[in-house]
């Protein structure tokens, strides 16, 4: 049974009419994350949020990489894949490209998606697979113990950098842009309810959706995104996108976006500019998205804006190579063996 | 007009040669086509540079076709032309050397200029210099005779010296009574939309046919009569059309839908051409970023139920490496296709080669066995594909295909098999859960790596199979449940579980010697490419009246089961290889059978003459 539940990204994903929770999701082997990693807030969001859509659970698949995070498909009562550094997305843009009726969720991690999976990863985003991507960003390795990663700040000390890292790190909303994707948001792991409403925003977008989740390590990088989540002080460094608004911040809102209007480029001002920009997540043109992006601090992370970047509709790889092969089946009829075997010049003996 | 004189021989090789620019692989191909339907059994062998339009003129830059027909059947693509069509000074100085007395050259003479002789160090113009004198030299201004013949058409000149290979082709057609309607036709499909081009290349066809009839300067035709072949229905066929032809049968008979991942690469691109063709049969072609993407787009097709497919040749193997070792992991369907080239690294991409064999074999971290298929001859690709599927989906593991450069763009004479009567590949989805309740109220259980005790294959479960959902990883899993397992015994057992189902695969038939006489004490055995040519070598062995006999090993992992017991009775065993003795090295490890080996990688088959010294050499040593 498939049931329009006002959602493209799953159109043709069949539901369910048995009511599910979280426990159907939730498989019988024990989470071996560290005790207070940032992970464990995701599980459960993710867990307790797929019961709303009412579909079926197997036809629900995770796919994801190595890391930390890439064990994430072991803990869900789904269908699932632990596959190799940085392939998730090839892996998972093969079955979703010749199975339209699954729900394609990739786990991912700083490491195995901008790294060592950098090219697979703007790869999807330009194809617009139909996947759900969620991008654990802790900026730092955590499997292998403390390494830099490709989002850690230029100077970092870690293991393998004990005099500062030299590297700048990618900014995976501004990558994301750039490599034409169609849906691209930043969410927090500790705030659930911006958390759940991402993701549901992401799977409801048809192509690929690329969430990025500032994930903290509590481990090898601790306090990685505290500036951000710092009650006391948050709001101060913090942009919370909303689709429609003026892009203001600040605890009385008393910051404001701004476009200058020399250089084109986007600013913080007053609050109460007139020139305050005001957030088209749908427009076509993804520039304005990309300055939005470009406002955070790439070492501290202050003037983070989180919440959905971009949110547009893109035909879908896999929807597009299906209608080829219904087309081709419509206009020449189904394919004959015997005939293609023959081709055109055949002789006979005896 | 003059009456020819017409003489009848049983077989002729012809090689075209010319710039990368001329079309001498289309001139190749159309007079292939004309041979195959007159009835002539043939063996091509098609040699080009690797750039694109190498300078032009220069010896890098020949482009060259060779193609034996007979009245019989043959096969290999010939050791020597007997007639050399050359379109200008630099394939005439490649290609003479290969030349045996007495061989006929066809010459475009308005090519030989000064400038055009110097560029490959032509002192003195060979044509002139009697340094030719052992051969039959016709020279022919073709491009002048071309360009007249197309005078009326006020096409530049530029545009209608290009026709002069369609003069060539019908030059050559009617020397050898070859008819050229199908050239015609094909030439009216190609330029359908090009009128003048499409009527400029048939009259340069025609003029070269009438230019043969007319002149003095050819008073022979030949007649190479049919080959009496067994009887059947026959198609003329590329390894690499006949691999892709398999893979969509193989689709077909197993009722999965055919998904290729594949990034370009010399010389397999043309399966993904070729595929990419055929969605009409469900087939989904996925042209990747990369190598990696392509296998790893292929494997999660499978994980999908769908026939998996990745293409490549050596270089593409290594990038694949880590993704068939998680396949293998994994146990699930999937077929790699290496169309092997020369190597290491960029090697000689447009070459034959079979040196990657221990790589297929060996060339991934920890024991990670699969199972490999090599294909024999361009037809033998279709069943080799067929096969190479069914030990996939039967045994939920990849597969390696060898083919190489020779086969993928060599061709044959092909009698098309009754579709009906090809093999059956079943997939046996798992629906159900396979563990029953444990009687303490919970439920059926599905266990993904719960064997077949027979075949040792775990089950396919595919998503949207409902009670079935579960995980797989390529970290070691625990036997039967598949779960993570770190246990020390378990990855033993796991170890040798998926050792013991690699070895195990059945339906491999005995391995076949060919021993007429029954009293041959040498045994040539080979594998993939290299049949055609070890079996023209054993025939002229034989013709001198040695006893010789021949086998040929298609699957080289598993072998088939008599394999130690054929080598062992014989007292000596050869083992010709384009690499530098990668089979011997296996057989000597595996038999302990001390394997003597003949190795050549010059990026050719062998000669048939060639090996035949060989095999006489080591009889005369027996």
């Amino acid at each position: 049974m498939t049931a329009d539940i006002g959602m493209p990204g799953l159109a043709g994903v069949p539901t369910t009419s048995t009511t599910q929770t979280k426990k159907d999701f939730t498989s019988d082997q024990e989470v071996r994350w560290c005790p207070g990693c940032g992970d464990y807030a995701v599980l459960a969001t993710v867990q307790g949020f797929l019961p709303d859509l009412g579909l079926a659970r197997e036809n629900i698949v995770f796919v994801s990489g190595i890391g930390c995070s890439s064990r994430f498909p072991y803990y869900m009562n789904t269908y699932g894949m632990h596959s190799i550094h940085g392939r998730a997305p090839t892996i998972a843009t093969g079955l979703a490209a010749s199975r339209p009726d699954l729900s394609v969720w990739v786990i991912t991690g700083d490491g195995d998606a901008l790294s060592i999976g950098g090219n697979h990863l703007i790869h999807a985003l330009r194809r617009n697979v139909n996947l759900t991507i969620l991008l654990f960003n802790n900026r730092i390795y955590g499997l292998t113990k403390g390494q830099y990663s490709p989002t850690s700040e230029q100077g970092k000390i870690t293991k393998s950098t004990p005099m500062g890292s030299l590297e700048s790190p990618f900014n995976p909303v501004s990558l994301a842009l750039g490599a034409e994707a169609t849906f691209v948001a930043r969410t927090i792991d500790s705030d659930r309810a911006h958390l759940t409403s991402v993701l549901s925003a992401a799977a409801a977008h048809r192509g690929t959706s690329l969430v990025e989740i500032y994930q903290n390590c509590n481990i090898f990088n601790d306090g990685a995104f505290e500036i951000l989540k710092d009650r006391e002080n948050r709001d101060e460094v913090l942009i919370r996108l909303e689709h429609g608004e003026p892009v203001r911040f600040g605890t009385d809102g008393q910051y404001g976006v701004r476009r200058n209007p020399t250089t084109g480029s986007l600013e913080v001002g007053a609050g109460d500019d007139p020139n305050v920009v005001v957030h088209d997540a749908t427009a076509d043109d993804p520039t304005q998205a990309f300055a939005l992006s470009r406002l955070a601090d790439p070492g501290s992370l202050a003037r983070s804006p989180i919440g959905i970047f971009r949110q547009v509709d893109r035909p879908t790889y896999g929807d597009l190579m299906t209608e080829q092969v219904d087309r081709a089946v419509e206009t020449k009829g189904p394919g004959d063996l015997t005939a293609l075997l023959h081709g055109a010049d055949t002789w006979t003996v005896g | 007009m003059t009456v020819k004189q017409v003489r009848e021989i049983d077989r002729v090789v012809i090689r075209f040669a010319g710039d990368s620019g001329d079309g001498m692989q289309l001139t190749g191909d159309r007079f292939t086509a004309e041979t195959a339907s007159y009835g002539n059994d043939l063996s091509t062998l098609p040699n080009f540079p690797a750039e694109i339009r190498a300078p032009a003129g220069t010896l890098p830059g020949v482009s060259s076709f060779q193609l034996h027909f007979a009245n019989y059947d043959i096969l290999t693509p010939g050791d020597a032309p007997d007639v050399l069509v050359a379109m200008n000074p630099a394939a005439l100085k490649a290609n003479v050397p290969d030349l045996p007395k007495g061989a006929t050259i066809i010459v475009d003479t308005a090519e030989f200029t000064p400038r055009a002789l110097k560029k490959v160090g032509y002192d003195a113009n060979p044509l002139e210099d009697n340094s030719l004198s052992a051969y039959k030299v016709h020279a022919v201004d073709l491009s002048g005779i071309t360009m007249e013949a197309l005078a009326p058409f006020g096409l530049t000149r530029k545009e209608s010296s290009r026709s002069k290979n369609m003069f060539a082709l019908g030059l050559i057609s009617w020397m050898y009574g070859r008819s050229i309607d199908g050239t015609v036709k094909f030439l009216g499909e190609k330029f359908a939309s090009k009128e003048a081009i499409r009527d400029a290349n048939i009259t340069a066809l025609r003029a070269g046919w009438n230019y043969g009839e007319t002149t003095e300067d050819f008073a022979v035709t030949y007649e190479v009569k049919p080959a009496a072949l067994p009887a059947g229905t026959y198609r003329n066929i590329t390894g690499n059309l006949a691999l892709s032809y398999g893979l969509i049968a193989a689709s077909q008979r197993s009722g999965l839908p055919l998904f290729l991942g594949s990034y370009p690469i010399t010389p397999a691109s043309d399966i993904l051409h070729e595929l990419s063709k055929h969605k009409r049969f469900g087939v989904r072609t996925f042209q990747a970023e990369d190598e990696v993407a392509a296998i790893g787009a292929a494997l999660g097709a499978s994980f999908g139920g769908a026939l998996g497919v990745t293409t490549t040749s050596g270089p593409g193997v290594a990038l694949k490496a880590e993704t068939l070792g998680l396949a293998v992991s994994l146990e699930l369907p999937l077929v790699l296709v290496d169309v092997q080239r020369g190597g290491p690294s960029t090697g000689l991409p447009t070459k034959t080669d079979q040196a990657d064999l221990l790589q297929v074999l060996y060339g991934r971290n920890g024991e990670s066995p699969v199972p490999v298929v090599a294909a024999a001859s361009p037809s033998d690709c279709f069943d080799a594909a067929i096969e190479a599927a069914r030990i996939a989906v039967t045994y939920r593991t990849p597969v390696v295909l060898l083919s190489d450069g020779y086969l993928a763009n060599g061709s044959e004479p092909w009698r098309l098999p009754d579709v009906d009567a090809l093999p059956v590949i079943e997939p046996a989805f798992a629906t159900e859960p396979n563990r029953d309740a444990d009687g303490n109220g919970a439920a059926p259980q599905f266990w993904p790596y719960q064997r077949d005790p027979d075949t040792l294959a775990r089950p396919w479960a595919v998503p949207g199979t409902p009670g079935l959902e579960h995980r797989i990883g390529g970290i070691e899993k625990l036997d039967g449940p598949g779960t993570i397992s770190y246990d020390p015994n378990n990855h033993d057992r796991m170890v040798r579980l998926r050792q013991a189902k690699v070895d195990g695969v059945d339906g491999i038939p005995d391995l076949a010697v060919d021993d007429p006489t029954g009293d041959a004490r040498l045994l040539v055995l080979g594998w993939g490419s290299t049949f055609g040519p070890i079996g023209a070598a054993v025939r002229r062995a034989r013709r001198a009246g040695l006893s010789v006999a021949q086998a040929h090993l298609r699957h080289l992992n598993p072998m088939p089961g008599n394999t130690g017991d054929v080598l062992r009775a014989y007292d000596r065993v050869l083992v010709p290889e384009m690499n530098l003795g990668q089979l011997r090295m296996l057989l000597r490890a595996q038999y302990l059978v001390d394997v003597v080996g003949y190795n050549k990688v010059r990026g050719l088959p062998f000669k048939a003459e060639e090996l035949a010294d060989v095999i006489m050499e080591e009889v005369g040593t027996l």
